[in-house]
């Protein structure tokens, strides 16, 4: 992969669910350390396309290339490319029958292949990171929603991806949790991740992004670096949309 | 809510209801001793529990426990391949492809749909007429040496009866599979699908996500309705008495038309197979709360 090659390529993404198109012509283009942010209504498709970059939803048209490999059916070949890419849900779904040690160990002994001892350091290297290393040994359901994102995020980064995907992760938080979980995304940002990111935080959006894209109808209308994007949108479902969230 | 406040105590409501509960029982232990001419003797029945035996000189299980030692052994035995057919079939009623979901729906519908007795009355006679012979279980018996022997009739009873009861397993393990392949499919399927995404997004292989992310919550999940389904297992097990199994019901039938004590056997039946299944359902009870997980 020559450095001029974005890390994630969408071309052309189109989806339907039975007759209703989701996505409608995505291109879209990442390059190693940007950080995007996509916005937009409801239904616009924002998360339809995040599952796309890893293969939890599949396209029908168009091509999704992720560091040089298009995403194909091929299982195996899939398996590999969803280790290096993270991703963050709305609500956690941490494994409730694990202990927050135990869920960021899993990815780390049972897909990298490392020993319980060196993937309990890099767990808590990472639960540290995230600012909860003293809930390690208690079970998802004794956290609260804020500790349980951040874990959920320090399950992701336990196995060292190139890229974080995160899929609304603040909407089912109240507003202290959702400060508790921004701020972790913030020092992720600051570390160099690669982030896409689906959210209403416009403040997050703002601060952060290199770029905010804005979907409507399942396609990107524009994707703007944050000052362009907030000062002058050039399409007129861009300037509805921030008048009613801003 | 303080830990006191949960203990149960009697309201007058409850008395009331008790009261009346009593009261039917009196009234009928008095429609039975009077009305119904019944002549209750117990005297019999010890002794189709245990009997002295003069040769030996010991005391030696008589029809009543030898039919109760029968059960426990059908119930088992069948036990272990019954849950060994749930699974596998639970597992592929819930695969993607369609051949396996195909043949196990063939099978629970199959199973589903014929009365227990109907479906034991056909398939023994397959079992016993041909599937015995091809594996040679009454050959193996009678060849074997004295300590294979023994150890045999620890497992599966009197050497005599081994062929019948290892039918009466098969048979019992079959049909009681095709419910826990239900359960087990319905334990699988509450676990939600967004446990799924997690799994795969961390870069889990599909049978790493079972091992790992769905079996454990599923199975937790399926133990109290599956300890429902093993004690059912224990009680249908006196269906096999109809095809000659001599367990714990075959041999009741015999000693109430031999002692002519009716009510007295079947009251000790009763009791025997309470005792048994009220057993069980504690056991599961406590495996239900050591594998409970940990919430606030």
């Amino acid at each position: 992969m020559s450095p001029n090659e974005p890390l994630i390529e969408l071309d052309g993404v189109s989806k339907w669910f039975g007759a209703f198109q989701v996505l409608r012509d995505v291109n879209l283009r990442v390059h190693e350390g940007e950080r995007i942010v996509i916005c937009g209504p409801s239904g616009s498709g924002k998360s339809t396309l995040i599952r796309c970059i890893n293969r939890l939803e599949e396209h029908q048209e168009g091509r999704v290339v992720f560091a040089g490999r298009e995403l194909g059916a091929d299982t195996a070949d899939l398996t590999r490319v969803r280790r290096e890419i993270g991703m963050v849900f709305q609500e956690f779904n941490l494994f409730p029958h694990l202990t927050v040690l135990e869920n960021c160990m899993l990815g780390p002994t049972r897909v990298l292949g490392m020993t319980a001892a060196e993937a309990r350091d890099r767990a808590m290297e990472f639960l540290g990171r995230v600012r909860i290393p003293e809930q390690a040994g208690k079970h998802p359901a004794q956290l609260s929603g804020g500790q349980q994102q951040r874990a959920a995020i320090a399950r992701s980064l336990c196995m060292k991806p190139r890229v974080m995907l995160f899929d609304e992760p603040t909407s089912a938080l109240d507003p202290v949790m959702i400060k508790e979980v921004l701020d972790v995304m913030n020092d992720l940002a600051e570390s160099g991740m690669t982030m896409i990111v689906v959210t209403h935080e416009m403040g997050f959006a703002r601060t952060v992004a290199d770029r905010v894209a804005f979907m409507d109808e399942g396609g990107i209308v524009e994707c703007l670096p944050p000052d362009r994007f907030f000062a002058n949108p050039a399409d007129e479902r861009t300037k509805r949309f921030l008048s009613q969230i801003l | 809510m303080t830990p006191g406040s949960r203990r149960a105590r009697l309201g007058w409501v409850d008395a009331v209801v008790l009261a009346a509960a009593g009261a039917a029982i009196l009234y009928l232990a008095y429609r039975v001793d009077s009305v119904l001419e019944y002549r209750w003797d117990w005297s019999a029945i010890p002794n189709f529990l245990y009997r002295w035996d003069e040769e030996t000189g010991r005391w030696v299980p008589n029809l009543l426990m030898q039919g109760f030692f029968t059960t426990i052994r059908l119930a088992v035995l069948s036990m272990i391949p019954a849950a060994l057919f749930g699974a596998v079939f639970g597992v592929l009623r819930t695969a993607g492809r369609l051949f396996p979901r195909l043949l196990s729906r063939t099978y629970v519908e199959l199973i589903r749909n014929i009365p227990p007795l109907v479906f034991i009355f056909i398939f023994y006679f397959f079992i016993s007429s041909q599937i015995m012979p091809v594996l040679g279980v009454e050959d193996f018996v009678r060849r074997a040496s004295p300590a294979t022997l023994r150890s045999l009739e620890l497992v599966f009873g009197p050497a005599a009866l081994i062929p019948n009861v290892i039918s009466g397993v098969v048979c019992l393990a079959m049909f009681q599979g095709a419910y826990m392949t239900e359960i087990v499919r319905a334990g699988i399927q509450s676990i939600p699908k967004t446990q799924t995404e997690a799994g795969l997004s961390i870069g889990l292989s599909r049978w790493e996500l079972w091992r790992r992310v769905i079996l454990p919550q599923a199975l937790r999940r399926v133990i109290p309705p599956l300890a429902g389904q093993f004690i059912t297992l224990v009680k249908d097990s006196s269906i096999l008495s109809l095809i000659s199994i001599q367990e714990l019901t075959f041999l009741a039938m015999e000693t109430a038309v031999s002692t002519t004590r009716v009510f007295e056997v079947w009251i000790t039946v009763a009791g025997l197979y309470f005792g048994l299944c009220y057993l069980l359902s504690l056991a599961f009870a406590r495996l239900e709360k050591s594998t409970a997980m940990a919430r606030t």
